[in-house]
């Protein structure tokens, strides 16, 4: 019989738990009661899925690209286009699932961190729509690099909180924002936007991403008739990869995660967590992180503000131990290279996260058959990218 | 009844404690000893040892800057509990618990971990980002070892107060208001029945922490509990009088941190 992760301590294997100070063990405790109540109320699910339909616009569509296919000359090239979901990004999906569900605690105010941003807009977003105060935690070189997604959470009511601590990224901005929960947890919802963080996190935002994979399997059915032989996704905390890969977790189809290397994994400048890191706990979860001989946690580095997280969620490091899923890394220069690809071929600018997986799947995509099939997961669009791209791009010229 | 003696038989008082923190290599490993000398004199009765963190999840930026300081002098779980000898070479007598945040033990492994902790001299480990749930393995290799394993229990712990209660070893550590280190404290009325009700349920001294930065927050503390944890406002003393430390002017900066914490905790 097929072992169901997590199991009742929240853990996929040997990772993931709880290890955060006792403060927090209470709310954690009334968020996993009023979770498990939730997704077992059919009313609730009906709900969620209502808004994604009226609201978000899903199902987001599987587009077939043509022409890119046909310049590699390899395996027939399918896109699941999260960019087109609201927001631009996978991330409402999670956000409209814990959204409702603060709804439903009776909590009005909801607090969330954020590396793109992506995760800011979309926490705001459903803030505004659900009637919520909303406070965004983000790192002071995260907000730099990503002017105009903070732009947007101001636009759409959220206070943006400025964190300086550390490197001023992601990492930083979750700690932050894990003690401003800590302090205010009686009348705050803490919106985590990637499946990391203590149990039961990891498992809360997988089951409200894991509809990407399942639109995505009825999809391909619909035009292929049978599984895509490979499917990628980018990882930098992981939830777009875990939304797309859980539903075919038990099928034949090869599951590939794709990390970011920045400047190259053997340079300090990385932050492929998988491929160069080691277990441990980072953000209340055993998982692997980037950490020196001490156990103290070091600094990622990325050219998209989306990876660079030195963790990633616990069922990414249960996956990859088992090798139920191949990770790899792409360097910043070959995702900008995969990104200006598909945009001169498809006419889609996707964000620099998603196209750290578009340059893995272009790569093998060459090598493969044109009776075999891959498909994508677009996790997002490039529009929040274009000051760090013509940044990059008047560089080169 | 509480238990009379712990910390290897170097407790024999189980009321009025007062229990200092400092991090260890703030703002270097030798002033932590001067520090803790002095704290001694002003009466403490354990020493908690705090171990820098990159990502300190239960500590306000105060903290936070102290271990932002020591990380610069390079200190790390090994180089603290490495430090307790010296301590004990300068004169400090009081049990040692070493404060430390979990992943740093992950690397270093629970063998060589308490391996070091017998070898130094410390007698008890605090783990603030390890809760009861998770905590099994190591209070079992603890109690093996007699270090005493130090809970923390808070005021939304709820149904669980009882559990992490009648398990305390050492002393057990009560976070008296919601929040990360270093905040403001009231003794509510909530606040006070808390600590009552984890009184009814401990076998050993129940301290209180979390915002104790007045001798009036300090007399309150005395009056309903065991104990007195006194962090962030040392840490603040120990601030104020960084640039006379790198003017030279160690001893009158130590009598002033001195006469701050006797004045605190009289």
């Amino acid at each position: 019989m097929q072992q169901v992760f997590p199991d009742i301590k929240g853990r996929f294997g040997d990772f993931g738990g709880k290890y955060v100070p006792e403060t927090l063990m209470g709310p954690l405790q009334e968020l996993e009661e009023a979770l498990d109540e939730a997704m077992s109320d059919q009313a609730f699910l009906d709900q969620y899925h209502h808004v994604l339909k009226e609201y978000a616009g899903r199902p987001t569509s599987l587009s077939y690209a043509d022409k890119l296919s046909k310049q590699l000359g390899g395996a027939k090239i399918y896109l699941k286009r999260e960019d087109l979901n609201h927001t631009g990004a996978h991330k409402l999906n999670n956000a409209i699932g814990q959204g409702l569900l603060a709804k439903r605690m009776g909590k009005k105010k909801i607090i969330a961190e954020t590396g793109a941003g992506q995760h800011g807009v979309a926490s705001a977003t459903v803030a505004a729509k659900f009637g919520l105060e909303c406070k965004v935690f983000m790192g002071e070189e995260d907000i730099r690099r990503q002017e105009l997604n903070v732009f947007r959470m101001k636009l759409l009511g959220a206070e943006v909180i400025s964190v300086s601590s550390g490197n001023g990224t992601l990492k930083d901005a979750t700690n932050e924002a894990i003690r401003y929960w800590v302090a205010n947890c009686e009348d705050h919802f803490y919106l985590i936007g990637s499946v990391v963080g203590p149990h039961p996190y990891p498992r809360m935002v997988r089951d409200f991403q894991r509809v990407i994979g399942d639109e995505s399997k009825k999809q391909f059915l619909e035009v292929e008739s049978e599984l895509p032989d490979r499917i990628y996704a980018c990882v930098g905390g992981g939830s777009n990869a875990m939304g797309m890969f859980y539903p075919f977790l038990q099928d034949p189809c090869e599951l590939i995660g794709v990390e970011a290397a920045g400047k190259g994994i053997d340079t300090p400048e990385h932050a492929a967590t998988l491929t160069k890191g080691t277990p441990g706990v980072i953000h209340g979860s055993m998982t692997y992180l980037m950490q020196d001989v001490n156990g103290q946690i070091t600094e990622p580095y990325s050219i998209s503000a989306g990876l660079d997280y030195p963790g990633i969620g616990p069922e990414h490091a249960h996956l990859f131990q088992t090798k139920q899923v191949r990770y790899e890394s792409i360097t910043d220069k070959e995702a900008l290279s995969a990104l200006q690809l598909l945009t001169e071929q498809e006419g889609i600018i996707p964000a620099i996260e998603t196209a750290h997986a578009l340059a893995q799947a272009f790569k093998e995509a060459a090598e493969m058959t044109p009776e075999q099939t891959i498909l994508i997961n677009l996790s997002g669009r490039g529009d929040k990218d274009m000051a760090t791209l013509m940044e990059h791009f008047q560089e080169e010229e | 009844m509480l238990t009379q003696t712990s910390f290897q038989g170097k407790l024999t008082k189980t009321e009025d404690l007062f229990i200092p923190f400092v991090v260890a290599g703030d703002p270097t490993p030798e002033l932590t000893i001067q520090f803790a000398l002095r704290l001694q004199k002003a009466g403490a009765d354990i020493l908690e040892l705090g171990v820098p963190y990159s990502d300190p999840l239960a500590d306000g930026p105060t903290i936070q800057r102290a271990a932002q300081r020591a990380l610069q002098q390079n200190m790390s779980l090994t180089k603290a509990i490495e430090l307790v000898p010296k301590l004990r070479e300068a004169g400090v007598e009081i049990p040692v618990v070493i404060f430390t945040y979990y992943n740093p033990v992950i690397q270093m492994g629970y063998d060589r971990f308490f391996e070091m902790l017998e070898e130094n001299g410390a007698e008890g480990v605090l783990i603030p980002d390890l809760p009861y749930e998770e905590s099994e393995e190591i209070r079992g290799l603890a109690e093996e070892k007699g270090v005493e394993f130090i809970s923390l229990v808070a005021p939304n712990s709820d149904t669980r107060i009882k559990q992490i209660a009648e398990h305390a070893k050492g002393f057990l550590y009560c976070v008296s208001t919601l929040g990360v280190t270093g905040g403001s404290n009231q003794m509510s009325a909530e606040t006070l029945s808390f600590i009552k009700k984890v009184k009814e349920h401990s076998q050993v001294p129940v301290a209180v922490g979390f915002g104790v930065s007045t001798n009036e927050d300090v007399q309150l503390v005395r009056e309903h509990s065991d104990g007195v944890i006194i962090g962030s406002k040392i840490i603040r003393l120990i601030e104020g009088e960084l640039e006379a430390f790198e003017n030279g002017q160690e001893e009158e900066a130590l009598e002033r941190f001195y006469q701050e914490i006797h004045q605190l905790v009289k």
